[in-house]
């Protein structure tokens, strides 16, 4: 294996540009693949993060009777995907309410009655954050004769996910895109590098050398190809990532938002990945060469 | 001939070789002797290449039967073929030595495609390369060397791998007549090591060898068979 590495190796220096040309080829559609999946992965983690925050307030019909308040209460602790009802009385709102609009308490000072109803307020299990799930649980809770109204900020949350849906499967098109792309000028690369060196081929065939022994080189240049292009492409990645954190460093850390990088073991799956499709490039062009 | 079929390595029954509707070979049958030296002479068109070339599977036969070292070519699939081309040293007219390798890689190619342990791979590079006086040359690509220089490196490739069958198309054939005669003084070397010899050449010059067997092809077929001044095919 040894011998073949220094073949490879060999190669690789003897074929410079072309092997330039693809390596800058995976690295560009690396880059292009990754920065949409950082993209999804943080997008990702900013809707899992608004959606573990969401409460559900359920607000009572002006009339209704603590005897119906405790029903409901009742009911609403026996719906599943409820995890903790905790009743908000008009007062406490109000009091909420001032503490949040101090500045313009004036404006609540002049109010000749508390015009804010009763309500639950509804913290939800960790699996029951989709938005169809939220919507179903909502219209259910609707139905319960003392409510008067269900929020959640659901038209918010809906667009928001519909968004990092449509932009997911635009996405996988553009990843799926990029590695036929990737593919296919692997591919042609190397059929360049087998029809520069055809008469050596040629020869080491008439001298008696079977078929892996002339492949296992190309296969290698094409792994180390994919890995050195996908290393370069991350590596882009990550220094535009620094950049872009240390541009916005006062922004992020003010907030609760965090962005990341990909974890190391992505990291090293994407590299591996980037090595197969070098592979797969090879074997597509010297399955046709070799035919 | 007096030999017996375990003296013989090759054994061609009924060859036919047809290009289209051209026939290369018609209807050849020859037996070629272990250790024998054989000059496949002729014309040019009279089939000569093409002999060799059906012998390693260059080009497969159209009709009849070929036994080399007991196996039978129309039976070996793809994959056999490199253990087929291992029974044979072959030199060509352009020697076709790879230019971005150096003289010791293109020997050491021919041992790396067999297998051969990496260790034994120097001692025996630089074993040829001495046989054939290139041993100080082993550094420089063929584009350096002369047209005699690169064919001794052929020869000395051929011979590397420790063939039971040297094959020879044309060797002299862009040598001036002192080259010619060094090549063939390599090839006595390797015979008389053990080699079957298979030279094909439209050089008369080069028949005036002693103990050799001539075979004259014309037009695809076998036109004679001699043996040269000295004696007989083993």
């Amino acid at each position: 294996m040894k011998r073949f590495f220094q073949r490879a190796i060999k190669d690789i220096a003897d074929n410079r540009f072309l092997t330039a040309v693809t390596v800058a080829t995976i690295a560009v559609s690396i880059l292009i693949a990754s920065a949409f999946a950082l993209f999804f992965m943080n997008a990702g983690d900013v809707l899992t993060m608004w959606q573990k925050g969401i409460r559900m307030m359920v607000y009572l019909k002006p009339d209704t009777s603590e005897a119906a308040r405790l029903d409901t209460q009742f009911k609403l602790q026996a719906i599943g995907g409820v995890q903790e009802v905790v009743f908000v009385s008009r007062q406490d709102a109000m009091a909420r309410l001032k503490e949040q609009m101090q500045r313009h308490l004036a404006l609540l000072e002049n109010l000749k009655e508390n015009p804010l109803p009763d309500a639950f307020e509804l913290t939800l299990k960790s699996d029951t954050r989709s938005s169809a799930e939220l919507r179903l649980l909502s219209e259910r809770i609707a139905t319960l004769p003392a409510v008067a109204e269900v929020e959640y900020g659901r038209q918010w949350i809906e667009r928001f996910t519909s968004v990092i849906q449509l932009f997911s499967l635009a996405g996988y098109a553009i990843g799926a895109l990029f590695f036929m792309a990737t593919v296919f000028v692997v591919a042609n690369t190397i059929r360049l590098v087998l029809y520069s060196r055809r008469e050596e081929i040629e020869i080491m065939r008439l001298v008696g050398a079977t078929d892996r022994f002339i492949k296992i080189p190309f296969y290698l240049q094409g792994l180390l190809q994919g890995a050195a292009g996908t290393i370069l492409g991350l590596g882009t990645l990550l220094a535009g990532y620094l950049s872009l954190i240390s541009h916005f460093k006062t922004g992020i850390a003010s907030g609760a938002l965090q962005l990341r990088f990909f974890p190391p073991a992505t990291c090293a799956a994407v590299v591996l990945g980037g090595a197969l499709i070098g592979w797969l490039g090879c074997w597509v062009s010297l399955k046709q060469f070799l035919k | 001939m007096t030999e017996t079929t375990s003296d013989t390595i090759i054994r061609m029954f009924h060859v036919h070789k047809r290009y289209g509707a051209k026939s290369a070979l018609k209807d050849l049958t020859l037996d070629i002797f272990k250790n024998e030296f054989l000059f496949v002479t002729g014309r040019s068109g009279a089939g000569k290449t093409t002999l060799l070339k059906l012998l390693y599977l260059g080009e497969p036969v159209s009709e009849g039967q070929i036994l080399v070292d007991g196996l039978n070519l129309s039976r070996i699939e793809r994959k056999g073929i490199p253990a087929l081309r291992r029974l044979f040293g072959i030199i060509f007219q352009d020697y076709k030595l790879i230019p971005t390798k150096t003289v010791y890689e293109n020997i050491a190619l021919v041992l790396e495609a067999a297998g051969r342990k990496p260790s034994m791979i120097p001692k025996k590079v630089k074993s040829v390369l001495r046989t054939v006086g290139m041993e100080d040359r082993a550094n420089a690509y063929p584009p350096m060397l002369s047209g005699g220089e690169q064919q001794r490196v052929a020869v000395a490739r051929a011979a590397a791998g420790d063939p039971k069958i040297i094959l020879a198309d044309e060797p002299t054939g862009s040598l001036d007549e002192e080259a010619a005669g060094v090549i063939l003084s390599y090839l006595d070397t390797f015979h008389a090591r053990g080699a079957t010899v298979i030279v094909a050449t439209h050089d008369k010059s080069l028949l005036r060898r002693p103990n050799a067997r001539i075979i004259q092809l014309r037009d695809g077929q076998q036109w004679s068979s001699d043996s040269s001044q000295s004696g007989d095919a083993p």
